[in-house]
């Protein structure tokens, strides 16, 4: 399948700037999301998931930075990309939460537990224009509740969030999403707070989505199970840098970064039996120092001269298989 | 026949739900919970969240008093336990929590974390400096990280110090609950790792608490799956995960994404529609019953036994009773 964009994200850099020092959270991180595709970034705490996923619609909380980068949306198949570095706010507000929309892990702070389920998503549809009043937006918000497959969505439609389980909260969150009918869902650990039988339920419904309505999902994610079982195509993130990106089968097959290479050999397979498993020495770097050359270089079992000192470069290893580590670049030092 | 260390005999636990004026009821946490624990073993002690698994961990402990049953430790009741003895048996069985941020006071140095409980036991070190040092080399520390405090450690880091910190005690049964839920999967496999090898080295039983059935599966060998209070399958850990048999032990493995694209992908699952409901008015009959797949009449009128359908496989569900 040829890759049609949605988004595209060239040379982004994110910086923090901490009474500590200037985090270096994010640093040069480029990829696209095909019209369509299930998308992951993967990676282990503090590696820029998120503020990745934010900076798609400039929401980096202060004292965050976007420093540089472009990033490029495609409202229309094979259409006129806008850049959203060059909107104004106002402008940005129209497509957040309509266009593109988010879906975050603790369905507690995106829920305001003063009002009904059904009075938020109408909230929200009113807002950008998608309903011309609340009254119209709670009716409309009974049938987003059945497509989200809440159980006993007109009853459901008049709860408080304290009065829904962890599931059906999340339901509702995605519901709230979905409302202004979104091109890109944009879902930032969707599932991580909740238990393994519901997260299943929620993914049974990410997937539904997507079938039924051609829905664009990025999927952030630490978990690797959840990558295998979601994805289409995926990044690898260690310390503020895609590492490696490729589609899932073929990073499941074949890793070749040596950090996916540890990470996968890390975690534990509940359908096979392990003797031992391995585990990467150390810890991940501090983003105000970050090591020079690879970040990966001081954890790295492969490390050589060029990786303390020089940043590798992204290798196209096959089509749509890229790399970012010396091992593979053909005249090292170039 | 080898003595189990731990042996846990219809053990509940029931907390009140405070109304007002009275009691409006009882979370019943815990309710009727069997199982063995043998020497130098592991039991992998797993299922969702709030379906009891911390409260049996702190009960057989006897860090809460129980509603009902009975724990014994060594062929000794624990809760009939006074003076020496049930120092002895304190200092013996310990417990590694989850969060390695609040378990460690963040005003003490590494060396008067570990050594504080030494002196609360009056053990006889002849040279506290050189004992925990041994101590930080057991659990990958050293001692350039003896007189630090617990802000300048990572999360995996804190977890060596609390581990380190209980083996000063020299104990013999270990409840790790969630040990490595706070930690990245890099880190998670160093702390595994180091489990393994301790229980190795000093014949350590362990009662491992997780939801993360990778996890389990790699540390232990025997399995109990917990439902809403009980626990629905109990047996060795290769027989439970390649032979699951009651509905919801299968329905959990199944919702599980495993990390490869081809078998997560393709293998059959069972799906358990709704939510676990509350432990306050657990369903009638088997507690399962109103998300089983399986469902059959009997289900919603008779609490099933728990049987041993295979060799010390055991399962609570009418479709292995016998007509
Ligand atoms: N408000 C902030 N102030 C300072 N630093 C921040 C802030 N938000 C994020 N960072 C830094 O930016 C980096 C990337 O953070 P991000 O939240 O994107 O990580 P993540 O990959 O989403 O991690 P997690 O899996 O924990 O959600 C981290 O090193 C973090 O310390
Ligand atoms: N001190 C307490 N007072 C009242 N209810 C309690 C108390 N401790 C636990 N409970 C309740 O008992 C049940 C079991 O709790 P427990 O913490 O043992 O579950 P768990 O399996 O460890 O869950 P998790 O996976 O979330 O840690 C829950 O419904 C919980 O709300
Ligand atoms: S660039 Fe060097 S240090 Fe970085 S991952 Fe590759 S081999 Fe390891
Ligand atoms: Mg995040
Ligand atoms: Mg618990």
């Amino acid at each position: 399948m040829e890759c049609q964009p949605i988004i595209e994200v060239k040379d982004l850099y994110v910086n923090f700037y901490t009474y500590a020092g200037i985090v270096k959270a994010i640093d040069g991180v480029s990829f696209k999301i095909c019209r369509g595709e299930t998308y992951c970034l993967v990676g282990e705490t503090g590696c820029g998931k998120s503020v990745t996923a934010r900076s798609l619609t400039r929401l980096v909380p202060p004292p965050g930075r976007i420093e540089k980068g472009v990033i490029l949306y495609y409202p229309e198949p094979g259409g006129k990309p806008i850049n959203i570095m060059e909107l104004s706010e106002e402008e940005l507000r129209k497509i957040r939460g309509s266009e593109i929309s988010y879906v975050f892990q603790d369905p507690n702070t995106s829920l305001d537990p003063l009002y009904t389920i059904g009075y938020q998503i109408a909230e929200t549809m009113h807002a950008h224009g998608t309903v011309a009043s609340i009254k119209e937006g709670i009716r409309k918000a009974v049938h987003i509740l059945k497509m989200v497959l809440m159980p006993d969505p007109e009853t459901r439609v008049k709860n408080y969030p304290h009065e829904l389980s962890g599931g059906m909260k999340q339901r509702a969150v995605i519901g709230t999403s979905l409302s202004n009918n979104p091109k890109l869902l944009i879902a930032d650990e969707p599932t991580t707070a909740l238990d393994a039988t519901v997260q299943d339920q929620i993914m049974d419904l990410l997937r539904k989505l997507r079938r039924d309505r051609n829905l664009t999902i990025l999927l952030i994610t630490h978990n690797m199970g959840l990558v295998a079982e979601m994805c289409d195509r995926v990044a690898v993130m260690y310390a503020g840098r895609i590492v490696e990106e490729a589609d899932v089968y073929e990073l499941f097959n074949n890793p070749l970064h040596p950090y996916t290479k540890a990470l996968l050999r890390a975690v534990p397979n509940p359908l096979k039996r392990v003797e031992k498993l391995e585990s990467i020495p150390g810890t991940v770097p501090n983003l105000i120092y970050p090591p020079p050359g690879c970040r990966f270089h001081p954890r790295c079992p492969m490390v050589m001269e060029i990786c303390r000192e020089k940043r590798p470069p992204e290798i196209n290893v096959k089509p749509g298989h890229r790399v970012a580590c010396w091992l593979y670049a053909e005249k090292r030092g170039e | 026949m080898p003595q189990p260390l731990v042996k846990v005999v219809d053990l509940k636990k029931y907390f009140p739900v405070k109304g007002v004026f009275r009691v409006k009821g009882w979370v019943r946490a815990v309710d009727g919970v069997s199982f063995e624990i043998m020497k130098g073993q592991t039991l992998g002690l797993v299922g969702e969240s709030g379906c009891g698994k911390t409260t049996v961990g702190k009960l057989v402990l006897r860090l809460l008093e129980p509603t009902s049953g009975e724990v014994y430790y060594n062929g000794e009741n624990i809760y009939k336990l006074k003076g020496s003895k049930l120092k002895e048996f304190r200092r013996k069985a310990q417990m590694v929590f989850q969060d390695p941020y609040s378990s460690l006071n963040p005003r003490m140095t590494v060396f008067d974390i570990i050594y504080e409980p030494v002196k609360v036991y009056k053990l006889k070190v002849s040279d506290p400096e050189k004992f925990i040092v041994d101590l930080l080399y057991k659990v990958g520390l050293n001692e350039s990280h003896l007189y630090r405090y617990p802000h300048e450690f990572s999360g995996g880091q804190r977890q060596r110090i609390a581990i380190a910190r209980i083996l000063a005690l020299n104990p013999e049964f270990i409840v790790l609950d969630e040990p490595t839920s706070a930690l990245d999967v890099s880190v998670q496999a160093q702390i595994l790792n180091l489990l393994k090898d301790l229980q190795a080295k000093y014949n350590l039983t362990y009662l491992f608490i997780s939801h993360d059935l990778g996890v389990v599966r790699y540390m232990s060998d025997w399995i109990a799956v917990m439902y809403l209070g009980q626990i629905v399958e109990f047996g060795p850990a290769e027989e439970v995960f390649e032979k699951p048999l009651h509905p919801y032990t299968k329905a959990l493995f199944s919702a599980i994404p495993i990390p490869d694209p081809e078998l997560t992908r393709k293998r059959e699952k069972l799906k358990a529609p709704g939510e676990p409901p509350s432990p306050i008015n657990p369903p009638p009959g088997c507690r399962f019953h109103p998300r089983c797949p399986f469902r059959m009449d009997k289900c919603s009128r008779e609490e099933p036994e728990m049987i041993m359908v295979e060799d010390k496989h055991w399962v609570k569900c009418h479709l292995y009773t016998k007509k």
